[in-house]
C-alpha cells in the first residue's frame, strides 16, 4: 500500500463520477444557472482533458478567469525576448509554454528557426548547469509564472548567487493571483457563484485569502486538486454551499494544501522577489500584481541589463478577451472565435496558449 | 580499416572526411567496408549502377515508398537511426498489404562523423534487414561539410509486392468497424525525450521501434482487413485523423482501453505532454470488419511486437472525420490532428 | 502554472532528492520544504519539491473517491 499510494491515488481519482448526483443536488434549481470561475490554466486543462463539462448539468457553467499566465502575458513582453533572444551570446532559456506565443512580430519558435539559442528547460534550475557550461555567453531566463513557480525561479536565483555564477540573467514577467481575484469578486453586476481555486498556488500561498474573499464578498470557493474526481468532488460541495448560501471557501485538497500553505517557499520568493504594479493582458493595470527583483539582485534583472521596456500594444479589434477572462464572457460570443481567431492563427490571448479559455473551448466544444 | 582516415583531435576516433564522399579512393573504400560487405547479397555485391532485381510477372502489384531518418540522437534505447531506416520503410509497405522485398539506402553525412558510428549503424541497418527477409540493394552516400547535416540523415526507398485481392487502404474503414492497436503508444517518443539529457529524466524505456511485415502478413493472411496504418510522428491522434478523414468516418475510442506503459504515461504526466501525441515506430492501427476482430486481435497477440494489441474502438456513423474519446472519468472529449511541436509545459 | 506530479523521494543527497514517479526518476531539489526523509511523498514542480503528499489526508482521499464510485455502482 505504501509503495503503490500514489497509483492508488490516481486509478481512484480518474475513475467515472456519478454524473446523476449532481442531478439529485441542484434537481429543483433547474431555473438558475450556476457559474463557477476556475482561476487556473492546469484547471482548464484537467476540465479539458477529461470532459469534465460532460458530467456536469447544462445549467452548470465553468468559466475561465485569468489563470493561464502565459496567456496574461503581454506582447510587449514577448517582443522584449524575443529582441535579447537575437543578441550576441545569448542564450535564451525558457518554459516550453512559452515558445509558440505570437508577439507583436513573432515568436521565440521564428526566432530559433532564425538561429537565436533558444532552450527549453524543465526546470528554472536547469539554467544554473547551462550557465556553467557556457561561461562566455548570456542565459537569459524567461520567468512567467505564478506563485507555485515563483518559488522555484527564486531559489535557481538565490543558487546562482552561491555559487558565484555571474552569467544569469532573469526577464521578470511574473504575476499573483490576489488582486486580480479582489477585481473579479468586487466587480458590479458580477455574474461568478463560486471560485474554483487552485490547488498547488494554495499549497504554496494557504488558504487565508479565499477564506477573506469568503467574508468579505459573499463568494463561496473550493479550493481543488487536478486529477479528474478532485475537481467534481470540489465542484459538488461548492454547489451544495452555494445552494444553502453556506459562503466558505472549503480545503478540498488536504494531502497537499495546508491553511498555513508552504511558509519556506514563501520566505525564498520574498528574499528575492518584491511586489509591483503588472500588466495583464486583456486587463491591463493591475496594482501590486506582479514581481520585481529586489535591489540586491538588480544585477541579474534583464530588464536593466538589455535596456528593455515593456512595450504595451494594442488588441485586434473585436477581441473580447477582456471581458472572457473577467467572466464576463464565454468564448463562443467572440466575433472574432472560429473566425479571425482560432488556435493556429490567434488573435488574442484566450486563443494563443492551449490552455486558454478560448483555445480550450475550440478544442474540445465543437 | 587500411586506407588515410582521420582521427579526431580530441577524442582519436576516425572520422568520415569530404574525401569519402568526393567519389575516389576513399568513398570506395568507405562504401565496400561499412556497406557493400555488411549489406551482403547478390544484387548489390555487382555494384551497377542501378539493382536489377526479379519480381513475380502475373497476379501482382508492385508497392513502393520512400522515408527520410533524421531522428536526433541518433543512438536511443531500443534502436538507432539505421534500424528506424529499415523498420519505417518495411513498415510503410506492409501497411497497404504489401511484402516488402528491397529497400534502398541513401546516407547524407556531416564530416567528422565518427567512423565507428556509422560502422555501428550499418550493422544495425543489415540485421534489421536481415531480421525481416528484406534486401539493401542500392545505395548512396554524400558527405557534406561540417554544421551542414546533424551527424547523420538516411532516406531509405522500399519496393514490396502486393497480391492482386488484397485491399487495404485509409478510405476503406466503414462504420460498424471495430479499431484496435498492435501495442502500447508513445514509447518511442518517450525513448528520444529520456535519451535527451536536458530534460533530466531516468526511466527504463525503450523505442517501440519493430520492422511489422510478419505480424501484419499473419493478420492479412487470416482475415479481411479495411485499414492498416503504422503511427509515427503524430501519434495515435494523427493515424486515427487521417482514417477517419480519408475514409469519411466517425470514431469513437475508449480512453480505457489505449495499451499505454504507466512509466510512459508519467513522462506525460511530469512533461504535460499528450500520450496520444507521441511518437511510435513500432505500432499499426488496424481497422476490421466486427466479425474479424477477435481473429485479428489473437494473431497480433501471438507475434512479440503485436502482445499488447487492444481493441479500442470503433467506427462510427458519427461527424464525418471527427474522433471523439470516452475518457476514464465518462465524460467525452474531441481528439484533434495534433498542431505542430510537442513541447514540454509547466502550466 | 501548476502542473505537479507526486513521486517518492529514493534517494537523499545534499539539498536535492532523486524522485521516484511512477517509475520514472528526476532529480530534485529539497530546497523548499522542511523535514523530508527517504520514503516519504513529495509534490514536484518545475524540479523542486514544493510540498509534503500528506499521507493520510491521501488515504482518505482515496477512501472518499471509491466511495462516491462504489456507491453509484451499487444504485
Amino acid at each position: 500500500m505504501e509503495r503503490n499510494l500514489i497509483e492508488n491515488l490516481m486509478e481512484a481519482a480518474r475513475k467515472g463520477f456519478p454524473s446523476e448526483r449532481f442531478e439529485e443536488l441542484i434537481g429543483s434549481e433547474n431555473g438558475h444557472v450556476f457559474r463557477i470561475m476556475e482561476v487556473c490554466g492546469t484547471h482548464t486543462m484537467s476540465i479539458a482533458r477529461y470532459g469534465i463539462r460532460d458530467i456536469l448539468p447544462s445549467n452548470v457553467k465553468l468559466v475561465s478567469g485569468p489563470g493561464c499566465p502565459v496567456c496574461v502575458t503581454c506582447n510587449g513582453y514577448i517582443d522584449a525576448a524575443v529582441e535579447i533572444a537575437h543578441q550576441k551570446d545569448v542564450i535564451t532559456a525558457t518554459f516550453g509554454d512559452m515558445v509558440k506565443v505570437p508577439g507583436s512580430a513573432c515568436s521565440l519558435a521564428v526566432a530559433r528557426a532564425e538561429g537565436c539559442d533558444i532552450r527549453v528547460v524543465y526546470s528554472p534550475l536547469d539554467c544554473l548547469e547551462i550557465a556553467l557550461e557556457n561561461p562566455g555567453k548570456r542565459v537569459v531566463f524567461l520567468s512567467v509564472g505564478f506563485e507555485t513557480t515563483i518559488p522555484p525561479i527564486a531559489l535557481m536565483i538565490i543558487n546562482s548567487r552561491k555559487a558565484g555564477i555571474s552569467n544569469i540573467s532573469v526577464l521578470t514577467g511574473n504575476k499573483t493571483l490576489p488582486a486580480v481575484l479582489e477585481m473579479i469578486v468586487s466587480e458590479k453586476d458580477r455574474l461568478i457563484d463560486g471560485f474554483l481555486y487552485p490547488g498547488h498556488i494554495s499549497a504554496i500561498t494557504g488558504t487565508a485569502l479565499y477564506e477573506r474573499i469568503a467574508d468579505k464578498y459573499g463568494m463561496p470557493g473550493v479550493i481543488a486538486g487536478f486529477e479528474p474526481m478532485d475537481i467534481l468532488q470540489a465542484i459538488y460541495l461548492l454547489l451544495s454551499n452555494i445552494i444553502v448560501g453556506r459562503n466558505v471557501a472549503v480545503n478540498c485538497y488536504e494531502r497537499v494544501v495546508k491553511s498555513e500553505g508552504n511558509k519556506k517557499a514563501r520566505n525564498v520568493m520574498n528574499q528575492v522577489f518584491e511586489q509591483c504594479d503588472a500588466h495583464w493582458r486583456g486587463i491591463g493595470k493591475v496594482t501590486g500584481s506582479g514581481l520585481k527583483l529586489r535591489q540586491e539582485f538588480s544585477d541579474m534583472d534583464a530588464w536593466r541589463v538589455f535596456n528593455m521596456k515593456e512595450i504595451e500594444t494594442l488588441e485586434l479589434s473585436g477581441c473580447i478577451c477582456g471581458d472572457i477572462i473577467m467572466g464576463r464572457s464565454m468564448p463562443g460570443e467572440c466575433d472574432l472565435f472560429g473566425k479571425a481567431c482560432t488556435p493556429e492563427n490567434p488573435a488574442g490571448p484566450c486563443m494563443v496558449s492551449s490552455e486558454g479559455s478560448c483555445a480550450a473551448y475550440y478544442r474540445y466544444r465543437i | 580499416m587500411a586506407g588515410v582516415y582521420l582521427k579526431d583531435k580530441s577524442t582519436g576516433n576516425e572520422m568520415v572526411t569530404l574525401a569519402h564522399g568526393a567519389g575516389g579512393v576513399q568513398s570506395s573504400e568507405l562504401i565496400h567496408k561499412l556497406f557493400i560487405e555488411k549489406f551482403s547479397n547478390s544484387v548489390i555485391e555487382r555494384m551497377e549502377d542501378s539493382a536489377i532485381v526479379d519480381l513475380p510477372n502475373d497476379g501482382f502489384h508492385l508497392a513502393f515508398t520512400t522515408d527520410s531518418f533524421v531522428v536526433n540522437p541518433i543512438f536511443f534505447k531500443g534502436g538507432d537511426i539505421g534500424k528506424l531506416a529499415v523498420c519505417g520503410t518495411v513498415n510503410d509497405l506492409s501497411c497497404v498489404g504489401a511484402v516488402p522485398r528491397y529497400l534502398t539506402m541513401g546516407f547524407i553525412i556531416e564530416e567528422g562523423f565518427p567512423i565507428s558510428s556509422l560502422e555501428k549503424i550499418s550493422e544495425s541497418i543489415a540485421a534489421t534487414a536481415a531480421s525481416c527477409g528484406v534486401s539493401i540493394v542500392a545505395g548512396d552516400t554524400k558527405v557534406v561539410p561540417s554544421k551542414a547535416a546533424d551527424g547523420i540523415f538516411i532516406n531509405s526507398a522500399g519496393i514490396g509486392i502486393i497480391k492482386n485481392n488484397i485491399a487495404i487502404s485509409c478510405s476503406n474503414a466503414t462504420p460498424g468497424d471495430i479499431i484496435i492497436v498492435s501495442g502500447g503508444i508513445g514509447e518511442h517518443g518517450a525513448a528520444i525525450l529520456l535519451a535527451r539529457d536536458d530534460l533530466g529524466l531516468q526511466a527504463d524505456i525503450g523505442s517501440d521501434c519493430a520492422p511489422l511485415n510478419n505480424m501484419i502478413h499473419s493478420v492479412i493472411s487470416i482475415s479481411k482487413i479495411h485499414t492498416i496504418r503504422d503511427i509515427t510522428r503524430g501519434g495515435l491522434a494523427a493515424v486515427l485523423n487521417e482514417i477517419s478523414g480519408q475514409s469519411g468516418v466517425g470514431m469513437t475510442i475508449l480512453e480505457d482501453s489505449i495499451p499505454l506503459r504507466k512509466d510512459v504515461s508519467a513522462v506525460c504526466e511530469i512533461l504535460g505532454l499528450d500520450p496520444l501525441n507521441m511518437a511510435c515506430e513500432g505500432r499499426v492501427v488496424l481497422i476490421v470488419p466486427p466479425s474479424s476482430a477477435i481473429a485479428v486481435l489473437g494473431a497480433l497477440r501471438n507475434h512479440a511486437d503485436g502482445s499488447g494489441a487492444q481493441i479500442i474502438g470503433e467506427v462510427t456513423n458519427g461527424k464525418q472525420g471527427r474522433v471523439s474519446m470516452v475518457t476514464s472519468s465518462g465524460g467525452t472529449r474531441v481528439i484533434f490532428m495534433p498542431s505542430g511541436e510537442q513541447l514540454p509545459r509547466i502550466c | 502554472m501548476c502542473l505537479a506530479v507526486p513521486g517518492r523521494i529514493v534517494s537523499i543527497e545534499g539539498a536535492a532528492g532523486l524522485i521516484d514517479i511512477l517509475g520514472v526518476k528526476r532529480k530534485a531539489s529539497l530546497e523548499l520544504i522542511d523535514n523530508v526523509k527517504v520514503g516519504d511523498f513529495v509534490l514536484i514542480h518545475a524540479g523542486c519539491a514544493i510540498e509534503k503528499v500528506n499521507r493520510k489526508e491521501a488515504l482518505k482521499t482515496i477512501a472518499l473517491f471509491r466511495e462516491i464510485t462504489e456507491e453509484w455502482k451499487e444504485i
